[in-house]
């Protein structure tokens, strides 16, 4: 907590924040549909941002460009400053659908990033069991993911993530399929991982309230072709602890002021 | 299958299948037919022979060697189609030309080809065998997850990884049923080929059995050759059951 009220502190002193990412007018085209029209947008480092916006607009299609597993029709995306020509090892994907090996056991799936590293099986499985026990799954190493439920589903996604220690972590819509409280534990946990991780994290969602509550910055996409209408950076409730957050007069304003820009879209 | 309330193991209809085949026997209604129980006499002693034990092994060895290289190259064939377009709208029809193709109608061609020896037949063998294997794989690939390609193209998977680690296991089910079905097709090849390139192994023995009216002798290598089908085919069926878990959750 400390530590991240003196990275506010230098941060906000310098006035200007780094950034880990930068997507610098972005387009892209699905034969005539326009996904992308020029977008450009900074994530800063350390800090999560949250992609918003009304479905189809273009969330995935952005943090599939910056992953490098997509090609944007023009514009580039910076990853600590080089430029990105396909995925690497600075950037893992949580994948909305977790996207697991169903023939696989948890362990494998989670130390599957490694193993594509070439970390050797003692170690990788090692570094594994640790992400396991970090994300609650301590006793399931050996269960096949058939045999978990969705919440759990998503952590193996979230542990194999981790697992490889990249510097931006992008999640795809992570906690949609979990039921409400489960998605409310993982919002707590995931502010636990940005206050220890010292990580990038840039994160899509579809409600507003989890955007406000886990955010530093969320960006607002407007509906197709996509661009950034509105960059909005909550401050004031984040080192109140997380039971406060919910009820703080910021938090509600800021929930309040995203709804009314949006609504417009949604009637 | 269940009988007055008791439940019957497996194949328990054979047992009626083999009781109906000794009665007609016994009634000697024709020639064809010899009782069961005389077959299974002239079983053990055909198996005996150095004649049977040769044809067993020369139909083993095309038989193994066909479904080696129809596997061999089927399937990397088909996952590759399934993933190239380009591949794919090559081969495909050529691919489903020979697989209902009546393929018996080649073999005097491969035999122009590849003379009258083992190659012909191994070929034959594959050549029954192959199309189905890669349309199967083919097929197992195309259902493949596309985030789960995405997935470990994301965490850096080099185009091996990704086929041995990715596509080869998220097509096993489709794969091995394809196998089944291929070796099943290869039992065919191999015996055609025997009988019409050269005669050599079992082929020769039913040509020989069928030709001085030995039916005894005929239905027991047939019964042989039955049983070795079955056996490898219920071993790979039991294959596709231990993949089946996933099978449905790809
Ligand atoms: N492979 C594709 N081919 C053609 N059009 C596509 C493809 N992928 C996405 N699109 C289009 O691009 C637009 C943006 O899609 P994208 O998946 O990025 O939206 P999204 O913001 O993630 O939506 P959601 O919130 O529903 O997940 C959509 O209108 C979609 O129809
Ligand atoms: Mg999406």
């Amino acid at each position: 907590m400390a530590m991240s009220q003196t990275k506010m502190a230098v941060a906000e002193a310098d006035g200007v924040l780094e950034s880990a990412v930068s997507t610098r007018n972005i387009s892209k085209n699905y034969g005539e549909v326009e996904a992308l029209r020029d977008l450009s947008l900074e994530f800063p480092r350390g800090q999560l941002t949250s992609l918003l916006g009304p479905s189809g607009c273009g969330k995935t299609t952005l943090l599939k460009i910056i992953a490098g597993l997509l090609e944007p029709t023009s514009g580039e995306v910076e990853v600590n400053g080089s430029k990105v020509t396909g995925p690497g090892p600075d950037r893992a994907f949580v994948f909305q659908d977790f996207a697991l090996l169903p023939w696989a056991s948890v362990i494998r799936n989670v130390s599957f990033g490694l193993e594509m590293r070439g970390v050797a099986k003692s170690e990788r499985e090692a570094i594994a069991e640790r992400y396991i026990r970090e994300v609650g799954l301590a006793g399931f190493e050996h269960a096949y993911p058939h045999e978990l439920s969705g919440g759990m589903r998503q952590r193996v996604g979230l542990a194999r993530a981790l697992s490889v220690d990249s510097q931006v972590l992008l999640m795809d819509e992570p906690f949609s399929a979990v039921d409400e409280q489960t998605r409310r534990k993982f919002q707590e946990d995931l502010l636990g991982l940005v206050q220890n991780e010292n990580k990038t994290f840039i994160f899509v969602t579809h409600s507003i309230e989890e955007a406000v509550y886990v955010s530093d910055q969320i960006a607002i996409l407007l509906p197709r072709p996509s661009r950034v209408s509105e960059i909005i950076r909550p401050s004031g409730f984040r080192n109140k602890g997380v039971d406060n957050i919910r009820r703080d007069p910021e938090y509600l304003d800021i929930v309040d002021e995203i709804w009314a820009s949006l609504r417009t879209y949604v009637e | 299958m269940k009988l007055f309330g008791y439940r019957l193991p497996g194949m328990s209809s054979l047992i009626i299948w083999g009781l109906l085949w000794e009665i007609v026997g016994q009634l000697g209604l024709t020639f064809f037919v010899p009782p069961l129980s005389e077959v299974i006499v002239t079983l053990y002693e055909v198996i005996q022979t150095s004649a049977f034990q040769k044809a067993l092994f020369e139909t083993a060895y095309a038989f193994l060697a066909g479904v080696f290289f129809a596997i061999i190259i089927g399937i990397p064939t088909g996952i590759l189609m399934g993933r190239t377009r380009l591949l794919d709208e090559l081969l495909l029809p050529w691919v489903n030309v020979f697989l209902s193709a009546p393929l018996t109608a080649l073999v005097p061609v491969l035999m122009v080809l590849f003379g009258f020896g083992m190659k012909a037949i191994i070929i034959t063998t594959t050549l029954f065998a192959i199309w189905i294997i890669i349309l199967n794989s083919r097929a197992g690939v195309k259902q493949i997850n596309r985030s789960l390609v995405e997935m470990a193209h994301s965490f850096g998977a080099s185009p091996t990884d990704a086929f041995f680690k990715i596509y080869l296991w998220a097509a096993l089910p489709e794969i091995l049923g394809g196998v089944r079905i291929g070796i099943i097709r290869a039992v065919k090849g191999v015996i055609i080929g025997q009988l019409l390139i050269s005669i050599v192994g079992f082929g020769a023995l039913f040509e020989l059995y069928s030709a001085n009216f030995l039916m005894g002798h005929f239905w027991a290598v047939l019964i042989v050759l039955f049983a070795l089908a079955f056996t490898i085919s219920e071993f790979l069926a039991y294959l596709e059951r231990r993949v089946a878990y996933y099978a449905a959750k790809r």
